[in-house]
């Protein structure tokens, strides 16, 4: 075969999850790539630097899914374009842009400072950074009333970016992150909702509380010529076409009496979590310099990802760059005492550790500590070290990598930088066993092979189907025998089948123009499924024979004789086998 | 006339022709001419032309056959048998009148007798394949699993985006499982909400009502999970541990939106090895076999991710009938925060991998749309057409 001249592109089919997908410019990526020597040549489609894209993401596990750009997109939703539509295309954005899916638990590549600057740090260009809580003269303070467990939206942490200088590009960047990680990890704002403020509009000490929904007031960033009420405001999110981008969060809160509310000192509204930021402490390009991030959330441990990441990410930018101010959370009791307090962010580094040996065992190859260390620092688990006396590499686990659970990720993320590739053609296991079918459908095989011989085709129908296909159609009364699903895809897919014949009898229907003369003869061996109070899961699967035939006649004589044959107590074939 | 003119043995003088020539001395080229052909003598293509423009002879094509006695003629007609039969052999006419030649070029009978089911063709060689590899078949007559052994078992967290309404079944009746091993379940939920074993976990809070969940099983994976965990059973009782390869070829059930290559029902093939210090480069060695015994020589890895799985790998292999290179499956290590809590020795370590049986069973058929494969929408004809399914 030739040589990898094009980058496997992935099947649909064996894709076991959905993966997130990030937009990024290409032309500033390849920048933040330090790849500026591309020739307009080099940067066709298909072409040089597209290819060494895509060797690249192979090595590093992202992938490279499609390439578009704003016009593009637009096209593909409209069938035909007038001269009208065209010109309106036209007026749109045709950079181009690199579509990236990133494995479901990087947080920290879900936008272009990410996934630059961990390229980088695997290409070896530059070291991970060491992310810094730098102490204000006086931190900010979030006052938490206990009225937020009602909700309930218990937790909320903090942060603040000094410095930032929001244009175009970074200012989109900042939106797209906080979406992608409330699709993602925030499982659509139901764990953790975030909102970001201009701190210099705004003045702490904070207030994060639930306030009755007919009483909290405030111009949404949404709607910025008048004032709304909580509960009609959700009342319009929900109707308003034009926001109906917001229709799905009003759920989380809308039943609630008091809806939560981050507030300043002078009562200003900053946001309504889950829902929308107020206008007045919007972040505007060209203009905020000082962001104050809240995050309110049902998931702490998820909270403080978020929040972690979002300041990693975006402290890029901070004039004191990759360093952040912390924020003092204090969840107050009913009386106005302290319940708690929590310093956020955590932007905890921690130390982790696997032994030498085990790295060794697990990818299978001998590496000695030195390369290991290194292969660690492409990683951005960097700066690691080894203790000889016992045997342990030590690695930095930044707050960018949450993924790291356990020693096995450490391995992993070696055995990446090392290259999965320099395995092959790999060592089949000295592993000693015996291989064989399981008796059922050993025995199923056997018969298959009968029934075939004997003159019937075989078909594969489905497990799921129609209620009235399982019971009325066949004259048969609706026990509660089937297993029902709660969420079926459509009506044909409702229960699943305890006896086969619904398939059958669908297979004749869409095959009627068999020839009749002898008969059309068809039979299926597979698993119905029956409730069964004594399995553990209140079903049982059964594995049943059925067999059709059509013809001129009924031809009730051949399925007496397959019967005979192979079902009953008369068979001679059956008679003597034991089923184990 | 006009040859007349041209020959100028005659001309016009008003409405008068006046003969120039004398006839004695005028020779009829023409007339020549069309006395040869009578004659029978040919003539050159220009006299041949020169005639037929004057409409004096036209050319036509005739065809004849030359009839003589071959060594069977015979007087009388009789007419030949198509084959050869009982009778003819016991009357002896079968020497005065054999039966004529058998018809190379037409078609013979159709083939009666029953047929395979083109899907299942492969999944029989898969087996084949796998049980020659020493792979011992799981007990997968189970669709209906608990989100307990599906995920939970798996380490797959319970806020995680699979275990949404959108991509599985979850059952009405019976909505929740009857039961779970009790002590197990306790220790597949501390795992998930403080670690341990050298894990950090999850640390969120593990809900019983989210495990006991009844679903339509989105894997086989739900199988090996508590294969391994019978396994981690036998060891604790007898003390020894006993290595197992072991395979399934069986129906997962995805709510997935359908379209002409996804339905919501399709087939796994998954294979796992458990033995002490497996490595990923056991993990390559064993993939190579397989994808080799299908045909599949050249391999690439790429890093992924499962959340049972680590390290995990995508497979990409060379497809011989695409020509191309594209994924061929998924494939990983399982994760100590899945092997922990089953209390199997922490030196065995579980490689697996896996692939969907639709996919390379399109591709070898030239299948485009999978309603033709799966369901009841299958054309029976295709079933009695379908090739045999030879592997590589």
């Amino acid at each position: 075969p030739p040589p990898l001249a094009e980058t496997p592109r992935r099947a649909p089919a064996a894709r076991p999850f959905t993966m997130p997908t990030v937009g990024v410019g290409r032309d500033e990526l390849f920048a933040r790539l330090g790849q500026t020597s591309y020739t307009p040549e080099d940067l066709v489609e298909e072409g040089k630097a597209q290819h060494e894209f895509d060797e690249l993401c192979f090595e590093f596990g992202i992938e490279l899914d499609d390439v578009t750009s704003d016009r593009m997109m637009a096209a593909n939703e409209i069938k035909n374009a007038d001269a009208e539509a065209q010109a309106k295309l036209d007026e749109l954005d045709d950079t181009v842009i690199y579509k990236i899916d990133i494995p479901a638990n990087r947080y920290d590549l879900l936008c272009i400072e990410g996934i630059a600057r961990s390229l980088r740090i695997f290409k070896g260009l530059e070291s991970a950074p060491t992310y810094q809580i730098i102490e204000p003269a006086q931190r900010q303070i979030m006052r938490v009333k206990p009225s937020v467990k009602d909700v309930p939206r218990p937790f909320v942490v903090c942060a603040v970016l000094r410095g930032m200088n929001f244009e175009e590009n970074n200012y989109k960047s900042f939106i797209d992150l906080q979406d992608k990680l409330h699709q993602n990890i925030c499982r659509m704002r139901k764990l953790v909702a975030i909102g970001t403020h201009d701190l210099d509009v705004v003045e702490g000490p904070f207030q994060y509380d639930a306030q009755p929904r007919d009483e909290v007031s405030f111009v949404p960033l949404t709607e910025e010529d008048k004032e709304w009420t909580g509960k009609a405001l959700l009342d319009h999110y929900n109707t308003d076409p034009g926001c109906k981008h917001l229709k799905p969060y009003t759920k989380l809160i809308y039943d609630c009496p008091n809806y939560p509310v981050i507030s300043d000192a002078k009562g200003r509204v900053m946001s309504m979590p889950p829902i929308i930021n107020g206008a007045h402490s919007r972040i505007q390009k060209g203009k905020t310099t000082n962001v104050f991030i809240e995050c309110t959330a049902t998931d702490l441990t998820k909270a403080h990802i978020v929040l972690d990441t979002m300041v990693t990410m975006f402290s890029e930018y901070c004039s004191e760059k990759f360093s952040v101010e912390p924020v003092d959370v204090i969840y107050e009791t009913a009386d106005g005492g302290v319940e708690s307090t929590e310093t956020t962010p955590r932007l905890s580094s921690r130390m982790a550790e696997a032994q030498l040996t085990d790295i060794c065992s697990v990818i299978g190859v001998e590496l000695d500590a030195p390369t290991v260390c290194e292969l660690c620092t492409k990683m951005q688990l960097g700066p690691a070290s080894y203790d000889e006396a016992t045997g342990t590499i030590s690695v930095t686990v930044p707050p960018t990598r949450s993924d790291i659970l356990h020693a096995v990720d450490i391995i992993e993320d070696v055995a990446i930088a090392y290259g999965f590739n320099k395995l092959i053609p790999g060592e089949v296991p000295p592993t000693q066993t015996v291989g064989g079918p399981l008796p059922l459908n050993h025995f199923s095989d056997q018969l298959r092979d009968e029934v075939a011989r004997a003159g019937f085709t075989e078909v594969l129908t489905h497990g799921l189907c129609m209620t009235r296909e399982n019971f009325d159609n066949l004259r048969r009364v609706n026990d509660g025998s089937a297993v029902q699903l709660s969420n079926p895809a459509n009506e044909e897919y409702e229960v699943v089948r305890t006896t086969l014949l619904p398939g059958l009898l669908k297979t004749l229907k869409h095959n009627k123009s068999m020839p009749v003369k002898d008969g059309i003869k068809f039979y299926e061996i597979s698993d119905v499924v029956l409730q069964d109070t004594n399995a553990d899961v209140g079903a049982r699967n059964e594995r049943h024979l059925a067999a059709t035939y059509a013809g001129l006649t009924d031809g009730f004589e051949v399925i007496h004789g397959l019967v005979d044959r192979y079902g009953s107590d008369k068979s001679k074939l059956l008679s003597s086998f034991t089923m184990l | 006339m006009g040859s007349c003119m041209k020959n100028k043995w005659a001309k016009k003088d008003g409405s008068k022709l006046l003969r120039l020539a004398d006839p004695a001395t005028v020779t009829d080229d023409a007339f020549v001419l069309i006395k040869a052909v009578s004659d029978g003598t040919a003539l050159s293509a220009a006299d041949e032309k020169n005639l037929s423009r004057r409409k004096l002879a036209s050319k036509k094509k005739g065809t004849y056959f030359v009839l003589s006695k071959g060594p069977q003629f015979k007087a009388t007609f009789v007419k030949q048998e198509a084959c050869l039969t009982k009778e003819m052999l016991a009357n002896g006419s079968w020497q005065q009148n054999p039966p004529k030649p058998a018809n190379l070029d037409s078609l013979g009978a159709a083939v009666a007798g029953g047929y395979f089911h083109p899907l299942l063709k492969v999944r029989a060689e898969f087996r084949r394949i796998l049980m020659n590899m020493g792979f011992e078949e799981m007990p997968t007559n189970r669709w209906v699993e608990s989100s307990f052994w599906n995920f939970d078992s798996l380490f797959q967290p319970q806020s995680h985006p699979a275990r949404d309404a959108h991509d599985t079944f979850f059952i009405k009746s019976p909505a929740s499982t009857l039961t779970v091993p009790e002590d197990y379940y306790e220790r597949v939920k501390t795992m998930h909400e403080s670690g341990g074993h050298g894990s950090i976990g999850y640390r969120y809070d593990f809900k019983q009502e989210e495990a006991f969940k009844n679903l339509l099983r989105t894997h086989t994976t739900a199988i090996s999970s508590s294969m391994l965990y019978r396994l981690a059973n036998d060891y604790k009782a007898t003390g020894v541990f006993t290595p197992k390869k072991y395979f399934s070829v069986d129906r997962v059930f995805r709510n997935e939106s359908m379209d002409n290559t996804h339905l919501c029902e399709f087939h796994q093939v998954e294979g796992l090895v458990a033995d002490r210090n497996l490595s990923l480069k056991h993990l390559i060695g064993m993939i190579k076999t397989f994808f080799e015994a299908i045909g599949i020589t050249q391999l690439r890895f790429k890093p992924a991710f499962n959340p049972y799985t680590e390290p995990s790998m995508e497979v990409f292999g060379f497809h011989p009938d695409l020509g191309k290179w594209t994924e061929i499956g998924n494939s990983g290590m399982f994760r100590p925060e899945m092997l922990a809590p089953m209390g199997l020795p922490p030196d065995v370590r579980v490689i697996a991998w896996g692939l969907s049986l639709e996919r390379p069973t399109m591709i070898k058929y030239r299948i485009r749309n999978i309603r033709d494969l799966f369901g009841h929408k299958v054309d029976l004809n295709m079933m009695k057409e379908s090739p045999l399914a030879r592997f590589p």
